[in-house]
């Protein structure tokens, strides 16, 4: 079946959606896209100001709290969130749990603009952005955790985008290059495996060097592994709330899936099982860490009630939550579970690297509108260009011309 | 699936020699070192200060940093607050209670103290800070990204941030006058400057004995203790004082273990993840690929005995 394909027409079936241009903007009139709009229009001028007057007029970050949520929350935050590409990469091309294939692309994609939008946000907090390649190629800082970090996501954005290429190129028609990459799926699995678990736990291990700056309910050896096991676990319960708000967003998708209502509600409970075991894992370590440095008075104090919130709220309260909804064969519940769980990982990398960071000092750090404002515009941004390659690309569904790789 | 026996093989081995020549280097670059033997230091005697100001001054002076005149120095209501260092300021004199005679306070300058083993230099991921044989830690700005870390690692609060300069912000800090300490008889600008000698600019080996026999000496007027001598591995700026020295604004709570040390555990597990990691995976697959294998024979055998 050969079709003529002009530029026009391929412009108007691969970029608006088969539309004209003129239905195209039409449907873009939503009340999501107001909102949207609202915010790019009032939060681009205040990243143009971050540009040009610098970060002292823009943030609140001082000499004493040089690290506010651009650090906190959208590096740590964002980067946590992401690894459900590397998760569910390992679950069905190194374990081969098949069952959970058609969650692969969406979390994979999920990861890639997590990681890109992390490091966008980065480009605000550092003060010479324009020197991001430095580590790389200028200055070679071997000792530094931090170095470990900047090649891992250098090279884990590459990873990804490789392991994303099947997707674009079978948009786009190019078989021959669909191939080629579907050829690297395990190398850039297995490279994705390795370069998650060294930089999810080096993000942590960057607060090994402030003993004395962070509370000591927060502060032990094992951060490494407390990074890397809640990274897993940011990675399912952001799969199982990703998926769920696809299955209602981009609804005209649905029937197209690979997986019908019952098998995505199966899958569902499946991952929620696998995050209450992991939960009750990361409880547990939590507890060691506490015993490892005698820290229990520290719980009956202003700190500790915060730590009780964070460890017992989100952590082992999720836990049974999950094992309850998994017992009871209930999907909703999963999913509302993995929501409070989602929170929950942030909560812990915010306090992680600001709340509880610099304890010890009257000086608090309390991010500025305008940090803020830079915040919610980047990722109203990366939900845009999610949402564009979404209704573009067979992320959610599976490609009818070509064969699904193993 | 589109890969056979050897193409995932020949994968494999790309993969793993990426990994151990990218990677493994940085977890040997960490040897244990105490410190440069004939380094130099400053002996600071907290009892001799009186907190004239005149180091903060000719630091400012000789750093070419924004200046008032000095006359302006004598200016006490600064005292007020307790004060850290700032982009344009790399050393203050904070004014504390003195428990012991409550009529004579004590007068205590900060500035970097220049650690054996630096946290600044260790996080680095630019290598921008560098401890000199001559025991000076020194930035460079050239390379510096502005990631803050170093200041976020440091035990003692010492780097700042230009946060006001939008294109070019560096990292600011104590230098050690490291320019003139380098050259034959050269002292720091502050140690030059001060008018009752509470700072004493030797080696620091040579300065740990005269503490220590000050204090030998006067027992009522010092605390037995240098700080500096062991705190976070060592610093080559030390302070002896009458009081115990939480009381003038030091941490006593560092302990003596060097920040960097703090990361060798991870960084030791780097290269055993590297080597391992590759290996569970490939053990992964190939247990899921067989089970699929054999499930795929029993089908058919299946099929064929129906």
């Amino acid at each position: 079946m050969e079709k003529i394909v002009t530029r026009e027409s391929w412009i108007r079936e691969n970029i608006f959606l088969g539309m004209s241009f003129r239905d195209y903007v039409k449907s873009n009139l939503t009340p999501f896209n107001f909102i949207a709009a609202l915010i790019l229009i009032f939060g681009i001028p205040v990243m143009v100001y971050r540009i040009i007057y610098g970060l002292g007029p823009a943030t609140n970050l001082s000499d004493n709290n040089p690290w506010g949520i651009w650090i906190g929350f959208d590096m740590m935050t964002g980067v946590a969130l992401a690894a459900g590409g590397f998760v569910m990469g390992t679950a069905v091309h190194l374990f081969g749990m098949k069952e959970y294939r058609p969650l692969v692309r969406p979390a994979i994609l999920t990861g890639f603009l997590g990681y890109l939008f992390a490091v966008i946000g980065l480009l605000f907090d550092l003060g010479r952005y324009y020197r991001l390649p430095y580590p790389m190629v200028v200055s070679l800082g071997v000792s530094s955790i931090l170095f470990l970090v900047a090649w891992h996501v250098a090279l884990y954005l590459t990873t990804q985008f490789v392991e994303w290429c099947p997707a674009i190129f079978e948009w786009l028609n190019m078989k021959k290059f669909r191939k080629w990459f579907i050829r690297l799926t395990l190398g850039a699995t297995i490279f994705g495996v390795i370069l998650s678990t060294l930089h999810q736990s080096a993000l942590g291990s960057l607060f090994l060097l402030m003993p004395s700056k962070l509370h000591p309910l927060w502060y032990s050896s094992l951060i490494p592994v407390y990074f890397f096991v809640s990274a897993i676990i940011a990675g399912i319960t952001m799969v199982i709330v990703e998926s769920m708000l696809s299955h209602r967003v981009f609804k005209e998708q649905v029937p197209k899936m690979a997986m019908n209502h019952d098998q995505f509600d199966r899958i569902t409970i499946g991952l929620g099982k696998a995050a209450s075991a992991l939960l009750f894992t990361y409880f547990c370590l939590k507890l060691v860490g506490v015993a490892h440095g005698n820290h229990w008075d520290l719980i009956n104090t202003k700190y500790g009630y915060w730590w009780l919130v964070e460890v017992v709220g989100f952590v082992l309260i999720p836990a049974f939550l999950f094992a309850f909804a998994v017992r009871n064969d209930n999907a909703k519940f999963v999913r509302a579970t993995a929501v409070i769980t989602v929170i929950g990982i942030a909560l812990n990398r915010v306090n992680q690297s600001i709340i509880c960071f610099n304890w010890n000092i009257e000086e608090q750090y309390i991010p500025s509108w305008m940090e803020v404002t830079i915040t919610i515009t980047i990722i109203t941004i990366g939900l845009l260009t999610f949402r564009w390659i979404i209704n573009r690309m067979p992320i959610l569904y599976d490609h009818p011309d070509y064969d699904i790789e193993h | 699936m589109g890969i056979d026996r050897r193409g995932f093989i020949k994968h494999l081995t790309a993969i793993g020699s990426t990994a151990v020549v990218g990677k493994t280097t940085k977890a040997l670059a960490h040897e244990d070192f105490t410190g440069y033997p004939d380094s130099y230091g400053v002996l600071v005697d907290v009892t001799v200060c009186i907190g004239c100001r005149k180091c903060e001054w000719a630091c400012k002076n000789v750093n070419n940093l924004p200046n008032k005149p000095i006359t302006e120095y004598d200016d006490k209501s600064v005292f007020e607050t307790n004060r850290r260092t700032h982009a344009d300021t790399f050393t203050v004199v904070n004014r504390f209670k003195n428990s012991k005679n409550p009529d004579k306070p004590i007068y205590v300058k900060k500035q970097c103290m220049h650690c054996n083993e630096p946290a600044c230099a260790s996080v680095c991921f630019v290598q921008a800070f560098n401890k000199s044989p001559e025991g000076a830690v020194v930035h460079n700005p050239s390379v510096c990204i502005g990631c803050r870390y170093c200041m976020a690692a440091c035990p003692f609060n010492i780097p700042a941030y230009q946060y006001d300069d939008a294109f070019t912000p560096e990292v600011t800090k104590c230098t050690f006058c490291f320019d003139r300490i380098r050259k034959e008889g050269g002292v720091p600008a502050c140690v030059e400057m001060c008018p009752v000698e509470a700072l004493t600019f030797g080696r620091r080996s040579e300065l740990l004995d005269l503490a220590h026999e000050r204090i030998r000496n006067n027992p009522d007027k010092y605390v037995n203790h240098v700080y500096g001598e062991h705190e976070v591995g060592g610093t080559s700026w030390l302070y002896i004082s009458p009081v115990p020295f939480d009381e003038i604004g030091f941490r006593t709570d560092l302990g003596t273990t060097p920040i960097p040390k703090y990361s060798r555990g991870f960084l030791s597990m780097v290269s055993v993840v590297l080597v391992t990691w590759p290996a569970l995976c490939i053990g992964f697959f190939s247990f899921s690929k067989r089970r699929e294998e054999l499930a795929k024979n029993e089908s058919q055998n299946n099929k064929e005995e129906e």
